[in-house]
């Protein structure tokens, strides 16, 4: 569990500006002192507030896809999937293009809600229930139609605000500061909080609906705080950092094959897995070469083959049927 | 107890009611059985009384309350199911599953307490597979899980057990074995029991009462060695049925037509 903040002290020594590890502590006493100096303000208004929105946005990532595997009893499942973050995209780069009054956290919210309502409109049966299947493919066809709406905005917007708009949705943390920190991080832990706290539920949820209903769990309700609380948590990540894919699903899996799947050690250690995770990730995008590469496109290099090994070595039985 | 009063159900949009104005009860501390062919509407009515599905006409009644809009929580306090096909997509140690029977008792933002751990071994040693406790649950066999998911059900500490089909993966000697399980844990506990079964001879057996159903109809309802007859069986399943008889045992078996 303290493994975040080991991370975030490494990432901390590290960066564009060349500064030694002394002078990182005193440059921390300085800034802690309230004296002013270079190397005070790139660690405390630079790096922490970078370190601190990758990690914010880690943990939300991931906690936002343990909760729909578990809720929607699909280890295949993320904020991606369901169409959370193309709903969330297109919420922003709306407001990005034409609605810059809006804020952004709102608007992402909006377009992820939307998003994710849709998908569990088209997958309802009529009679209040909904397949899982049929669940996953609505998702599927929201993230497509939700995607084609983000390129048809980009395809519209004066050339600066593309550029805005498309620099945001390769997925960064490159311009982090304070504020975002703090206006991503309400929604990210008003998100995660409800998950923490009926956690264990979602290993009764995800025996299934009639069996969750027979121990006495009111599933349609549960679900909807979970994937409310998923939906908030994701959006609000993706409202300042663009889609960062493979977090959402790797994470969880990664956790689940170390310490088992019960979500009351589950849910928690992903949380601190996803800030890990991120703020590594992070700190490697902007330390592997002279550039800031956009994080999202790391964790798609470590994700994708990581997946394909998970899928290889657990074969089928893992995933369930 | 369990009453069925004058139950029907009818799926939406459709127009045949799959189960019609069914009427039975089973008293406290009974085991009943419930016996149709596929497609008699026995699934149907089991979800109803479940809680699962809502009758269009009649009434359940569990411990004389009536079920029609008792909330998920205290119908799980009245009424526990042992389900019948089971894939869960998570690798949960069998204890993790048994525990879960804890979730009408664990408050909402609450995860079980040790008390709540201590019944759930409990519940798995009454059923004899404490020593599956850490093993991962989608790895033990189908008499085993089984076996286990009564012990959730157990665990849940409700006094009424509806079992759905709990044979029917399993093999000759485990059918057996777990019907004879929830005969004594029945007996030990004093829970009233309603399962659907398959093979009559398991339910002449194990039953205190046998319900039949066809065509969505309770045709006979009574103890075994009433109910059981070759005629009713006969009419039940719709081929030609014969009886053995021995000293303590009748066995039905399917003749010729």
């Amino acid at each position: 569990m303290a493994a975040p903040l080991l991370a975030a002290l490494f990432s901390l020594f590290l960066g564009a500006y060349g500064i030694s590890p002394p002078q990182v502590l005193s440059a921390l006493r300085d800034g802690l002192a309230g004296i002013d100096s270079p190397e005070a303000s790139i660690i405390l208004d630079i790096r922490l507030p970078r370190i601190a929105l990758a990690g914010l946005a880690g943990m939300a990532l991931a906690t936002s896809g343990a909760t729909l595997q578990a809720v929607l009893r699909n280890p295949l499942v993320d904020p991606f999937i369901l169409g959370i973050s193309s709903g969330a995209a297109f919420g922003c780069a709306l407001t990005i293009g034409f609605a810059p009054f809006i804020p952004l956290q709102a608007a992402a919210f909006l377009g992820g809600g939307l998003a994710v309502l849709t998908a569990c409109l088209i997958a309802s049966t009529g009679d209040g229930g909904m397949s899982r299947l049929s669940l996953v493919l609505s998702g599927v066809i929201v993230s497509a139609f939700f995607s084609a709406m983000v390129s048809l905005i980009k395809f519209f917007v004066e050339p600066m605000k593309l550029q805005s708009i498309v620099f945001w949705l390769m997925g960064s943390f490159s311009l982090a500061e304070w504020s975002q920190a703090r206006s991503a991080g309400v929604g990210i832990l008003l998100g995660c909080l409800p998950v923490l706290l009926l956690r264990w539920r979602l290993n009764v949820i995800s025996m299934g609906d009639e069996e969750a209903q027979t121990m006495g769990v009111n599933v349609s309700r549960k679900r909807l705080i979970f994937i409310t609380a998923a939906t908030l948590a994701a959006t609000s990540a993706v409202a300042v950092s663009g889609i960062i894919g493979w977090a959402g699903l790797m994470v969880p899996h990664l956790v689940r094959m170390l310490a088992g799947p019960d979500h009351r050690r589950l849910i928690p250690l992903t949380m601190a897995g996803g800030a890990t995770f991120m703020i590594l990730a992070d700190t490697a995008a902007r330390n592997l070469t002279d550039f800031d590469i956009p994080v999202g496109i790391i964790t798609a290099v470590a994700g994708a083959p990581f997946f394909v090994y998970l899928m290889k070595r657990n074969g089928k039985e893992r995933w369930g049927r | 107890m369990i009453r069925v009063d004058d139950v029907s159900f009818r799926h939406r949009h459709t127009t045949d009611d799959v189960v019609k104005n069914a009427s039975f009860s089973v008293a406290n501390g009974r085991i009943a059985v419930l016996l149709g062919p596929n497609g008699s509407g026995k699934t149907t009515l089991f979800k109803c009384i479940a809680g699962l599905w809502k009758p269009c006409g009649g009434a359940i009644l569990l411990d004389g309350t009536d079920t029609a809009r008792l909330p998920f929580r205290e119908r799980a306090l009245l009424l526990a199911m042992v389900p019948q096909d089971h894939t869960p997509p998570f690798p949960y140690t069998a204890l993790e599953a048994v525990l879960m029977g804890r979730a009408p008792h664990v408050g909402m933002y609450a995860t079980p307490t040790s008390g709540d751990m201590e019944k759930a071994s409990a519940a798995m040693e009454t059923i004899g597979v404490g020593h599956l406790a850490d093993r991962p649950y989608t790895r033990v066999s189908g008499g085993e899980r089984q076996l286990i998911l009564i012990a959730r059900a157990l665990a849940q500490e409700s006094p009424i057990l509806l079992l759905d089909e709990p044979t029917s993966h399993l093999d000759f000697r485990n059918q057996h074995k777990v019907l004879s399980m929830v005969r004594r844990v029945a007996e030990e506990k004093g829970l009233t029991v309603l399962m659907t079964l398959h093979d009559p001879n398991l339910a002449a057996h194990f039953a205190h009462q046998v319900v039949l159903l066809k065509e969505g109809r309770v045709i006979g309802e009574g103890p075994p060695e009433q109910v059981l007859t070759t005629e009713n069986l006969e009419r039940l399943y719709g081929i030609g049925i014969g009886v053995m008889s021995g000293a303590k045992r009748r066995l039905f078996y399917p003749t010729p037509s």
